[in-house]
């Protein structure tokens, strides 16, 4: 299992260590090191030093790299490591270096309650808030003055229990539960606009602040979309095989509830399209380019936060462009073209054109970029999942409900 | 306010400073003091100097410090162990405090202290905390159970802690189910003996299964490995835990997918493939394993290497999802690669149109490594997919087409390949790439290209000229490229020997004479041989035929693909290699193995040549042989083995039992045993040889057996071929332990094989060894290694060559014995296709020690009455009913253990037949 931790900032000092089991010397990190030095972008997550194994992921412009001695599961680390990174960002907002070292004995006490002896113990969110309190101004102040400090002295009610993701005894004024059907379309886009491969990565995620032990279903009009689908613990797994139906008792607060795949049955709908034309050898030591973005098949929506980025060839030095809607930027030493266009109103279709300059007697050929798009779609979900209703059974009030729908660009992609 | 604070000083005097507020008598103080002892520790100061005066805070109510303290005193007992002993008092009180959350705390803490003084004292509280009433701390005091192992084995296991463990199998809270199986996999896992030390079973098994449901996605991952390691007793168990497991595929943790993955592979080889059930969970299995897919680019690293395996075990489960391989341009490299290694798996007659077009743009990208591997990929996708072949090798000349250096050397390096899987079909494009000769830099491009020219020498008009071009810079050349020349000089010698005849002169000097490189002068000085000896011959060599090359040249080993199976989600599923030959500490006796199909292994069929061998046998004992060493002495008594085997031979069998091992140890011997096999007039039967070991499994290596008996002694003869390009040395080989106790007499007689020669070997066999069962009997299970590899098969010994010379029963004794045996013990069989009379049968017979006792002509029948006896002293009483003009005879056999009857009713079709 995990013996141990080390946390390492982009200039390669290891400024957090934490073990589990015995001291693991820092140099350990040096293979690390060296193959971060290879290639700084792609360190490949699984590295193995003579004696140990380090497996790393990369967050807010730290490494997480954690040690291992014997054979593990490497996703297991690694779904580890993106839990204490998503803890940190619960507790503190963020992880970054700065934050870390300002909380440095909140992440030493944290660190030691989710892993015993390199196993995982407590890495629900709402165990650990009732083990630590996560620190704020008031309670600093508080504590200072009171004499009390932010570690609870009780066993956390959850942790044992059989809804070991739920506190007991929540109470709220407003009882609120909201949901956020998010779908961001991957998709790769040939030359010619007809699409090579599309997908949807869909999620739910939840903001539910319900009192007491609250019992939710939650209906689709259309669940037998679905591909593929992950869920929360506490989703019954039983009712959803026999009733395609989300019975659940949610955690408190933020959470996923499910994620989902949708593209290898159903075909799925492009809603943006880009005409694009790149000739970097017209006239001399000038190239055009010629870009033009609309909407299709967006079921009347806007497009909206439409940014296109071009990591164009080496070759190109500059470029000198008009757009007729939005921002562009080109930054000549990464050679990435950056065009923020906002959102689309039709009919006027955004374009941008100008000359781009070519290093002369550079060889062109064979240099073809991509275009990363991005983009949003509010109230729509595109593969036109919807949700039918919200039961509550377990409480009386009556709470207030809301599912919003929003469609994102996920990885998409159009060669040009 | 934030801890940033704590590091402001940075005063000489920080230690003393630390000091004095640590003894202040403010509660406040104090902790803030811990607070900064801890800060500097975690940056990896060194705070040690500290340790008495932190211990003192120890003895608090406030639960922050006692934390803070227990930090301090984790990363610090073992360099202080006599300060340590002071904690303890305290930790022995926790143990019994009224709140849980400090119990647990203080038995995790005491077994995070690596200090023997201070585990003696923590066997007392673990045992009453393995008992606790709370849960929280029962599960707490589980994984101290595995700390404790780590310090000390024998304490735990002298003080009973495994068994207290076992019974928390069956807890009736989940977590501490799920944590009890991590401790004991962990346990397992660190046994030296290398044998787990709890076995799981059945009533076990449910118990797991049903905290599955309901601990946490760690334990979920714990218990789905402990399940993996578990082999059910029948199909209908495997099913059964198939349906219970196949929920936790829609897991939101990528780990428990993967653990789930696991185990569900390895239960599907339990039931047989055509049932609905693997139909299910093949289709099941694709969409987890898609949506992996979408997650970090982490986690889409170890999926896919993970899926790399699945896909080479079980092409049909992704056979459909091509599409969600393809490589997005932001794709960190390594994810790449990998996509673009599953494509060419999955690249199918079917998807080829698609997966070309997406290699092709591949080719256009900017990371060099990535459009390396995706030209070679087109290659490798021509020779996988025959009908596209034509589509990928004009894909290849577009590629060549633009002239960027690396592609092109690239191209050529893989359409060396083509040539060679299809010959005569595409050499009309061999213009096209002399006109990139100069280009090339890389030696591997160099040498495929000059491969190509000697090759097609005949076709190429200026062949000479670009030869000898390559010549000018011979030596600056890498060996590889040298060799290449020398051959493809050789080969448009033979080709063309007019106008050639001074240059290859030329780089037979360049060869021979200027070279230090053994090889090139070797291979040098033969083809001179050849060439000034025999022109003829050395068109023969030189210009022989080709084997064709394989399809996929990656895969993996099937054992190894079957070990690596039962380890997805684990590191050895990264490395792609077993986990022995890497993770340290690993006995050999812990390899896994797929569960096998029972109805495999019952299937004896003589038509089949290699049977396939029971995994576990042949995994656990013939990797655990030493392959290089000598092998096993034969019996002690050398010089009394060797009278009494020389008598009888030349007695012709005398009817004493005791020697009946004729087995002639020692080398000496076998050699002789040797001579006279060329003398011995009309032999016993010898099967024709088969196939053991194909090319494509040898690495090169292509190995045609039989086996014989001469001299009254049992041999192997066998024929290695090397098919690879390179020589191969250093053979040697090991029998696993079978069911007659064969093993080899000496060691293999087998020199160095060059390429594409082949060499001949008969190997003695003694058949004293250790006994193993094998399932059929006669099977035998082989290990040769050479410098290359180590291989392994399984081949059947035909019976008769282990048919004694003295199996003669006497008349009476005959009688007697078959009365005997009870008729339980007869077993029947009909030969067909029986010809000749039934004394030409009997002779054929005698020639194999099966010995006619008597003949008897009942009803125009005749009746031959037979007796054999087996190396390991079974007898054998046959009777054998011969109708003339009837092709059909019929047999009945007798024994005391009549399992031999199958392999010699086998053994009689073959001698009848012979």
């Amino acid at each position: 299992m995990i013996h141990s931790l080390f946390i390492i900032n982009p200039s390669g000092d290891v400024f957090l260590e934490k073990h589990w089991r015995s001291v693991i010397p820092r140099s350990v990190c040096d293979y690390y090191l060296e193959a971060q030095r290879a290639s700084p972008n792609d360190v490949p997550p699984v590295l193995a030093a003579p004696h140990h194994y380090l497996i790393s992921i990369h967050r807010g412009g730290v490494a997480l790299v954690a040690v291992c001695k014997q054979e593990v599961a490497p996703l297991f680390v690694i779904e580890f490591l993106h839990r204490v990174v998503d803890t940190f960002q619960d507790y503190f907002s963020d992880c970054t270096e700065t934050i870390i070292k300002e909380n440095y004995v909140v992440v030493y006490e944290l660190l030691d309650e989710m892993l015993d002896n390199g196993f995982p113990l407590a890495t629900e969110s709402n165990i650990l808030k009732e083990l630590i309190k996560p620190p704020n101004i008031l309670r600093t102040i508080a504590n200072t003055v009171t004499g009390k400090s932010n570690v609870s002295s009780t066993l956390p009610s959850g942790q044992l229990s059989n809804v070991p993701w739920r506190r007991s005894g929540v109470k709220y004024a407003n009882n609120e539960a909201y949901f956020d059907v998010v779908e961001e379309v991957d998709a790769i886009i040939d030359k010619s606009g007809a699409t090579v491969n599309a997908e949807i990565q869909g999620y739910i995620d939840c903001c539910i602040k319900l009192s007491g032990m609250p019992d939710l279903t939650l209906t689709f009009v259309n669940p037998r979309l679905f591909d593929d689908v992950s869920f929360h613990p506490c989703v019954r797994f039983k009712r959803w095989e026999a009733e395609r139906i989300l019975s659940f008792i949610p955690p408190d607060g933020n959470f996923r509830l499910m994620s989902y795949h949708i593209g290898s049955q159903s075909v799925v709908a492009i809603p943006i399209y880009v005409r694009h034309s790149l000739t970097l050898r017209s006239n001399g030591d000038q190239g055009r380019l010629d870009l033009t973005v609309g909407p299709k098949q967006t079921m009347g929506r806007t497009l909206e936060n439409v940014a296109l980025e071009i990591c164009m060839p080496k070759c190109v030095l500059n470029c000198c462009l008009t757009a007729n809607q939005g921002k562009y930027s080109y930054d000549p030493v990464s050679k990435m073209l950056l065009w923020d266009i906002g959102r689309i109103e039709l009919p006027k279709l955004p374009n941008i054109k100008g000359s781009v300059s070519v290093v002369s007697g550079a060889d062109t050929t064979g240099a073809s970029p991509s275009i990363n798009v991005h983009f949003t779609i509010p109230q729509l979900a595109v593969s036109g999942l919807r949700v039918s209703r919200l039961d509550m059974y377990g409480a009386k009030y009556k709470p207030f409900k809301g599912v919003k729908y929003v469609t994102k660009a996920g990885k998409f992609h159009v060669r040009m | 306010m934030t801890d940033s604070k704590y590091f402001t000083t940075t005063k000489k005097g920080e230690i003393f400073e630390l000091k004095s507020e640590l003894n202040s008598d403010k509660k406040e103080k104090k902790k803030e003091a811990v607070k900064k002892v801890i800060a500097s520790m975690t940056v990896g100061k060194d705070v040690s100097a500290l340790f008495p005066d932190v211990v003192n805070c120890m003895q608090t109510d406030n639960l922050e410090l006692k934390k803070l303290v227990y930090l301090y005193l984790m990363n610090y007992a073992k360099s202080q162990p006599d300060m340590a002993i002071m904690a303890v008092n305290t930790f022995v009180k926790d143990c019994e405090d009224s709140n849980p959350l400090i119990r647990a705390l203080a038995v995790r803490t005491m077994g995070c202290i690596r200090v023997d003084k201070i585990t003696e004292y923590l066997c007392e509280p673990l045992r009453k905390c393995l008992k606790d009433e709370d849960p929280y701390v029962r599960k707490t005091a589980a994984v101290c159970v595995a700390k404790l192992y780590d310090i000390s084995s024998s304490m735990v296991e002298d003080q009973g802690f495994l068994d207290q463990l076992k019974d928390l199998l069956s807890d009736s809270n989940p977590m501490v189910v799920a944590n009890a199986v991590a401790a004991l996999s962990e346990i397992n896992e660190a046994s030296v003996s290398g044998r787990p030390l709890v076995e799981m079973n059945a009533p076990t098994i449910n118990k797991l299964l049903t905290a599955l449901n309901e601990c946490t996605e760690w334990g979920q991952v714990f218990i789905l490995d402990a399940l993996s390691n578990y082999s059910p007793r029948d199909a209908r168990e495997a099913h059964s835990i198939c349906e219970r497991i196949t929920p936790r595929l829609a897991h939101a943790n990528a780990a428990v997918v993967l653990s789930a993955v696991k185990v569900l592979m390895k239960l599907m080889e339990m039931v047989s493939a055509d049932t609905e059930l693997v139909s299910t969970l093949s289709r099941k299995l694709a969409p987890p394993l898609v949506t992996l897919l979408s997650a970090e680019p982490e986690v889409q690293y170890v999926a896919l290497r993970n899926i790399n395996l699945v896909v080479q075990k079980r092409p049909d489960i992704l056979k459909h999802e091509m599409k969600v391989f393809f490589v997005k341009y932001n794709d960190p490299i390594y994810v790449k690669l990998e996509k673009l290694d599953i494509m060419i798996r999955l690249a199918s007659q079917a998807n080829i149109a698609q997966v070309l077009g997406e290699l092709k743009e591949y080719a256009t990208e900017v990371d060099v490594d990535f459009v390396r591997k995706a030209v070679r990929a087109i290659g490798r996708c021509a020779i996988k997919v025959e009908p596209s072949a034509e589509r990928c090798v004009s894909t290849l000349l577009e590629l060549i087409q633009t002239k960027v250096n690396y592609v092109v050397q690239e191209a050529i390096v893989v359409i060396k390949d083509i040539f060679r899987k299809y010959p005569n079909k595409y050499e009309s494009i061999i213009s096209t790439l002399c006109e990139n000769l100069d280009t090339l830099d890389e030696p591997e491009a160099r040498a495929s290209m000059v491969w190509i020219v000697g090759e097609y020498a005949e076709r190429i008009d200026n062949a000479d000229e670009l030869l000898d071009s390559f010549l000018e810079g011979f030596h600056d050349e890498n060996a590889q490229v040298q060799l290449q020349l020398l051959t493809a000089v050789v080969k448009l010698f033979l080709k063309r020997p007019a106008d050639t005849q001074e240059l290859v002169q030329h780089v037979l000097s360049l060869a021979t004479q200027d070279s230090d490189n053994p090889d090139l002068r070797d291979r040098g000085f033969i083809y001179w041989r050849l060439l000034s000896t025999d022109p003829a011959a050395a068109k023969e060599v030189v210009l022989a035929d080709k084997p064709l090359i394989s399809e996929e040249t990656d895969l993996l080993e099937p054992t190894l693909l079957d070990e690596l199976i039962c380890h997805i989600s684990s590191l050895a599923s990264v490395y792609h290699k077993p986990p022995t030959a890497f993770v340290e500490g690993r006995g050999a006796g812990v390899r896994k193995s797929l569960p096998s199909r029972g109805v495999v292994a019952e299937e004896t069929n003589t038509q089949q040549p290699t049977v396939i061998p029971n995994q576990e046998s042949l995994i656990g004992d013939l990797l655990s042989m030493d392959i290089g060493g000598p092998p096993p002495a034969p019996a002690p008594s050398s010089n009394v083995d060797l009278l009494a085997g020389g008598l009888d031979v030349l007695l012709g069998g005398g009817p004493e039992p005791g020697a009946s091992a004729a087995a002639v140890p020692g080398g000496a011997s076998g050699l002789l045993g040797d001579i006279f096999a060329v003398s011995a007039a009309p032999a016993s039967y010898v099967p024709p040889k088969q196939c053991w070991l194909p090319a494509d499994k040898g690495k090169g290596l292509e190995i045609w057996g039989t086996f014989s008996r001469q001299n009254g002694q049992p041999r192997m003869e066998m024929t290695f071929t090397n098919k690879a390009m390179q020589p191969m040395t250093g053979f040697a080989i090991q029998l696993n332990k079978n069911s007659f106790g064969v093993y080899p007499v000496g060691g293999l007689a087998v020199g160095a094989v060059g390429a594409g020669a082949g060499a001949e070997a008969a190997l003695p066999l003694a058949t004293h060894g250790p006994v193993q069962r094998m399932d059929p009997l006669n099977n035998l299970q082989v290990a040769i290694k050479n410098n290359i590899d180590v291989f392994y098969f399984a081949c059947l010994i035909p019976a008769h060559i282990l048919f004694t010379e003295d199996g003669q029963l006497d008349k009476r004794v005959f009688l007697t014995t078959w009365k005997e045996i009870p008729a339980a013990n007869e077993v029947q069989h009909t030969l067909s296709n029986v010809v000749g009379t039934a004394d030409s049968i009997a002779q054929k017979m005698t020639l194999n020690n099966i010995f006619t006792i008597a003949k008897r002509n009942v009803e125009g029948q005749d009746m031959l009455y037979q007796s054999l006896k087996l190396t390991n002293n079974i007898w054998v009483l046959l009777e054998l009913k011969l109708q003339p003009g009837n092709p059909e005879a019929t047999l009945s056999l007798k024994s005391r253990t009549v399992e031999v009857a199958t392999c010699i009713f086998q053994a009689y079709e073959a001698i009848i037949k012979s």
